[in-house]
C-alpha cells in the first residue's frame, strides 16, 4: 500500500519533469533564487528602468515590492517609482495600449505573470539571443522569439550580436542558410559576464514578480507538513489501539 | 463538568424528540456495520468526501473575490493571488483540489473494478456514482473557463465545438451553450453560474443519494463476500465492525496521509509542472490567437485521445460519449458470479490490466501533439478500451473463477 | 500491557491527544479563511491617506474629501465660531471630548490640531447617515439660538461646529476625528498622523 502511494507520487512528479524539459530553450538554463534579495533588488531596478516604460506589471503594487525586497519607503519612492505614483499603486505604465500597438505592431503585454507563462529558461534564452537583423523594423531579431516586435532595449549593455550562418543541405537537395551561433559584434558597456549577471537578476525578479507569495508559501509548507506528521503519529497510535478489538 | 454533561444530555434528548439525531448517528455511524477487512483501496470514498468539502469551502472563499466577466476575470484571479490575504492558499487549495478530486475518484472507481463493487446488489450505487463522476466532469469543465486564460478559453472553445458535430442541430446547440457566436463574456457568466451553484447543488445531492444507497445495501469488501450471511444472535454480522469508531479513526489516518501529499503539491508544486495549472493559462484569453499547443487538463485526456483517434468528427464525439457511457453498463456486462479479483480467473485479470494500461496511455497520448504514430497508438488503445466492455459478457462467463470463501479473510 | 485486556487509560489518553491535535489543526486552518475576509491590499491602497490643499478655503467653507470611502469634512472656522463653541457646553453630551472619538491631539475644545480647521468624518455616530451642514445664519428651523452645526436628516441628531453631539438626540457620541497631520501650512494629510503630533 505504501508502495502504491509512492509510485503514484513518483509518477506524477516525474511527469512534471518531462513536461518542464520539453520546452526548447537552446541549452540556456537558470535556477531562480528568490532568497537572494540583493539580486531581486538589482533585477527590480533593471525592470523599472528598461521594461516598465512600455510594459506594465499591473497586478503588482509598489509597497509590496518594498516590503518583500526590503526596500525602505523613501528609497522606493526616490529610485523605484515615477511621478505621481503612490506606494499602494500598481506598476502601471504611461504608454497606452493603442499607442504601443502603433509603435511596435502589437501592444506590449503586461509582465506580471510572464515568468509563469514562459518559464525562466525561456526568458533567459530570449534575452541572450538578440542579434542584428537589418530586415527588422528595429534592426534586431531574436532566436528564441522569431521576428519579435520588441527592440533590443538592453543593447547599450550587451552591444549587438552578429549571427554566424551555416548552410544546411536537406534530404531533398535544397540548401538553406541557418544561424549556427551568435558572435559579439559591436560591444556594449558590459562584459559578457556582467550582462549574464544582469539578465539573471532581471529574470530572477520576473520570477518573483509572477508569484510574490512563493517564498511565503514554501516557508509555511514546512510547518503544515510537520504538523500533519505529528498528527499522523497520534492518529495512527489511536487507530492501532482501537483496532486491538478487531481480531 | 457533570453539570455541563447533564445539560448537554438534556439538550440532545430535546433535539432527539424532534429530529432523528441519535437514529441517524447510529444508522450511519455507530451501528452501521462494515466488513472488517477493508484495505488501502477503501480509503478513497472518504477521501472524495474530504476533497468535496475542501472544494466547497475554498470555492465559497474564491467566489467572494472572483469577478465573472471577460474584462475582469483574469485580473481578479491575480488579485486573489496577491492582494487578498492568504488568497494564494485558497486558490491553490482549490486548483490542486480539482486534480486531487479526479485522482481520488479514479482510484475509487478502480477499486470497484477490482472488487466487483458494481455488481448486484450495488448496481444502483454504481450508477449514482457514475452520475457523480459525470457531474464532476461538468463541474471541472465549467470551472476551468473561469480563470479566463488562453487554455481556459480555447479549451472551452474546442469542447463546445464538439457539440457542433451533431448533425442538423449541432451548430445551433453550440451557439445555445455559448450564448454567443464564440466563447465570450456571456459564456463565462453562465459557466460561473453552473460552476458555483448548479453543479455543486447536484453534486451534493447525488453524493447524499450515493451514501444512502451504500448504507442500504452495505459495503462490499476485498473478498467480495456478503457479511450479512453470517450474523450473531443479536443480528450483528460476524465479520462486521461498527463504522464508528473503527473506520472513522482509520479514515482519519488515511486523510492525514492524503493531506500530506496534498500539501506537498499545494506548497511546493502548485503548478505540478504544468499539469494542474497550465503555463498557457497565465496568458489572458485572446479570442484572436490560439496557443501553439492545446490539450485539456490531464483528467480529461483519455477521452480526448479517444476523440482524436477517430478520423471522423461525428464518430469521434460519439466514441468519446460512449467511452464514458460504457461504465454505466458494467453491472450488466459482467456475468461472473464472483465479485473480487482475488477469486476471479485470468481472463478478467488480464482484461482489467489491459484496460488500465490503455486508460493511462490514452491519458498520456491525449496530452501530446497528434503525430501519425501517436494517432495509431491512440486507435490501438481505444480498441482495447472498448473491448474490455464489449467482450466482458464472454470472458467473464467462461473465466475459471476460484472458489469464494464463506467468510472474509485478511485485508 | 497484558494481552486481550483493554488499556482504558491509554485509550482515553490517545483519544484526548488526537482530539486536541486535530482540533488545533482545524482552528489553525481556519485562520487563513478568517484573514482572507480582512480588507485586501487593493482596499488598503484605495483607503490610503489623502492629501488636501486648504490654502484656498474661506471662513465658513466646507470641503468634502473621500477617505477610505467615507466623507471627511474640512471646515474653516472664523474667530466668532470658535468663541461660540464655548457657549454651548451645557447643551452638549460630551463637551470635553472625553469619549475616545478623536486622536489625542484633537482632544481639546476645538477638536482639532489648529483651531480654525475642523477635520471630521462626516458620518453620524447614530446609524451612519451623513449629516448636513447648516451655518449660523441658515434659516433651517433649528431654533433661534442655532450657532451653526450639523443636522442629520435620518433621525434628527445635531452636532455643533466642533462635531460635538447635542443632548437629547439619538446620536450617542461626538463625530469621529480621523487621524491627520499638517504637511505644511496649506496641506493636510488625512489618514496618517505618523511622525508628528501637530
Amino acid at each position: 500500500m505504501k508502495k502504491i502511494i509512492f509510485i503514484v507520487f513518483l509518477a506524477l512528479s516525474s511527469a512534471g519533469v518531462i513536461h518542464a524539459a520539453s520546452t526548447d530553450t537552446r541549452g540556456y538554463h537558470m535556477d531562480p533564487d528568490l532568497s537572494d534579495t540583493k539580486s531581486l533588488q538589482r533585477g527590480a531596478r533593471i525592470f523599472i528602468n528598461y521594461c516598465l516604460s512600455c510594459h506594465s506589471a499591473a497586478y503588482m503594487r509598489y509597497n509590496r515590492l518594498g516590503k518583500d525586497l526590503n526596500i525602505a519607503e523613501n528609497i522606493l519612492k526616490d529610485n523605484f517609482m515615477f511621478g505621481t505614483d503612490k506606494p499602494g499603486d500598481t506598476m502601471n505604465v504611461a504608454l497606452r495600449p493603442a499607442d504601443g500597438e502603433q509603435f511596435f505592431g502589437v501592444a506590449p503585454p503586461d509582465l506580471s505573470v510572464i515568468a509563469r507563462a514562459r518559464g525562466a529558461n525561456w526568458l533567459y534564452a530570449y534575452f541572450m539571443t538578440f542579434y542584428s537583423d537589418p530586415s527588422r523594423p528595429f534592426g534586431v531579431n531574436n532566436l528564441q522569439f522569431k521576428d519579435v516586435a520588441m527592440p533590443h532595449v538592453l543593447w547599450e549593455l550587451q552591444g549587438f550580436q552578429r549571427p554566424v550562418y551555416k548552410t544546411v543541405t536537406h534530404k531533398d537537395g535544397t540548401i538553406t542558410r541557418v544561424i549556427e551561433s551568435l558572435e559579439t559584434g559591436k560591444p556594449g558597456k558590459f562584459s559578457a559576464e556582467e550582462y549574464e549577471q544582469t539578465i539573471y537578476d532581471l529574470i530572477n525578479f520576473l520570477v518573483y514578480l509572477s508569484e510574490p507569495a512563493k517564498l511565503k508559501r514554501e516557508a509555511i509548507g514546512v510547518w503544515v507538513i510537520i504538523y500533519l506528521l505529528v498528527f499522523l503519529v497520534v492518529a495512527y497510535l489511536l487507530k492501532k489501539e482501537l483496532w486491538r478489538d478487531v481480531e | 463538568m457533570n453539570m455541563i454533561k447533564q445539560s448537554l444530555c438534556n439538550f440532545i434528548s430535546w433535539v432527539d424528540a424532534r429530529y432523528p439525531l441519535l437514529k441517524t448517528w447510529n444508522e450511519h455511524l455507530a451501528k452501521y456495520y462494515v466488513p472488517k477487512n477493508f484495505n488501502f483501496w477503501y480509503f478513497f470514498g472518504a477521501l472524495a468526501l474530504l476533497v468535496l468539502v475542501i472544494q466547497i469551502v475554498t470555492g465559497i472563499w474564491l467566489t467572494m473575490n472572483y469577478k465573472p466577466s471577460a474584462e475582469e476575470a483574469f485580473a481578479s484571479v491575480e488579485y486573489i493571488m496577491r492582494d487578498v490575504e492568504w488568497g494564494w492558499l485558497v486558490r491553490y487549495l482549490h486548483s490542486t483540489g480539482s486534480s486531487a478530486f479526479f485522482i481520488v475518484i479514479y482510484l475509487h472507481m478502480f477499486r470497484a473494478l477490482l472488487y466487483g463493487s458494481f455488481k448486484k446488489p450495488r448496481e444502483l450505487l454504481w450508477c449514482t456514482g457514475m452520475f457523480i463522476y459525470l457531474t464532476l466532469m461538468g463541474e471541472a469543465f465549467f470551472g476551468y473557463l473561469l480563470p479566463w486564460g488562453q487554455m481556459s478559453y480555447w479549451g472551452a472553445q474546442v469542447i463546445i465545438s464538439l457539440f457542433a458535430a451533431i448533425p442538423i442541430v449541432g451548430d445551433g446547440l453550440a451557439e445555445w451553450i455559448r450564448g454567443d457566436y464564440v466563447v465570450s463574456d456571456v459564456t463565462l457568466n453562465r459557466f460561473f453560474a453552473f460552476h458555483v451553484i448548479a453543479m455543486p447543488l447536484i453534486l451534493v445531492g447525488l453524493v447524499f443519494v450515493h451514501i444512502i444507497s451504500l448504507h442500504e445495501v452495505g459495503s462490499n469488501n476485498p473478498d467480495g463476500v456478503d457479511i450479512k450471511k453470517h450474523k450473531d444472535k443479536n443480528g450483528i454480522p460476524l465479520d462486521g465492525i461498527p463504522f464508528h469508531p473503527y473506520y472513522t479513526v482509520k479514515d482519519i489516518v488515511g486523510a492525514i496521509v492524503f493531506l500530506i501529499l496534498f500539501s506537498l503539491v499545494v506548497f511546493y508544486a502548485p503548478e505540478m509542472g504544468g499539469y494542474f495549472l497550465e503555463h498557457a493559462n497565465f496568458v489572458p484569453a485572446d479570442p484572436l490567437q490560439t496557443p501553439e499547443h492545446i490539450a485539456p487538463v490531464w483528467y480529461f485526456t483519455p477521452f480526448y485521445a479517444i476523440l482524436r483517434a477517430i478520423p471522423s468528427q461525428l464518430w469521434g464525439v460519439i466514441a468519446m460519449g460512449l467511452a464514458v457511457f460504457m461504465f454505466f453498463l458494467l453491472p450488466w456486462l459482467d456475468r461472473s458470479p464472483v465479485k473480487s479479483i482475488r477469486y476471479r480467473g485470468y481472463y478478467y485479470r488480464i482484461a482489467l490490466t489491459a484496460f488500465v494500461i490503455s486508460f493511462v496511455c490514452l491519458g498520456w497520448l491525449g496530452m501530446q501533439a497528434a503525430t501519425p504514430m501517436y494517432s495509431w497508438l491512440s486507435r490501438l488503445f481505444t480498441v482495447i478500451y472498448f473491448l474490455f466492455f464489449v467482450l466482458m459478457p464472454f470472458y467473464t462467463s467462461i473465466d475459471r473463477d476460484k472458489p469464494v470463501p464463506e467468510r472474509v479473510t485478511a485485508p | 500491557m497484558q494481552d486481550g485486556a483493554v488499556d482504558k487509560h491509554r485509550r482515553r489518553f490517545l483519544t484526548t491527544t488526537a482530539t486536541v491535535v486535530g482540533g488545533a489543526g482545524v482552528i489553525a486552518s481556519s485562520i487563513p479563511f478568517i484573514s482572507a475576509l480582512k480588507p485586501s491590499e487593493k482596499t488598503k491602497a484605495i483607503g490610503a491617506p489623502v492629501e488636501v490643499d486648504i490654502s484656498e478655503m474661506k471662513p465658513g467653507e466646507k470641503l468634502v474629501i473621500e477617505w477610505q470611502g467615507k466623507p471627511v469634512w474640512i471646515l474653516k472656522r472664523d474667530q466668532k465660531t470658535l468663541n461660540d463653541l464655548e457657549l454651548l457646553d451645557e447643551k452638549l453630551r460630551d463637551p470635553d471630548s472625553e469619549q475616545p472619538q478623536q486622536p489625542d491631539y484633537a482632544e481639546n475644545q476645538y477638536r482639532s490640531i489648529r483651531p480654525e480647521y475642523l477635520v471630521v468624518v462626516g458620518l453620524c455616530t447614530h446609524l451612519g447617515c451623513s449629516p448636513n451642514y447648516f451655518p449660523i445664519n441658515a434659516n433651517a428651523g433649528l431654533g433661534d439660538d442655532w450657532k451653526g452645526g450639523f443636522f442629520c436628516p435620518c433621525h434628527g441628531s445635531r452636532f455643533d461646529l466642533a462635531g460635538r453631539v447635542f443632548k437629547g438626540v439619538p446620536a450617542p457620541t461626538n463625530l469621529v476625528i480621523p487621524p491627520y497631520k499638517y504637511l505644511s501650512d496649506s496641506r493636510i494629510l488625512i489618514g496618517d498622523d505618523s511622525g508628528e503630533i501637530a
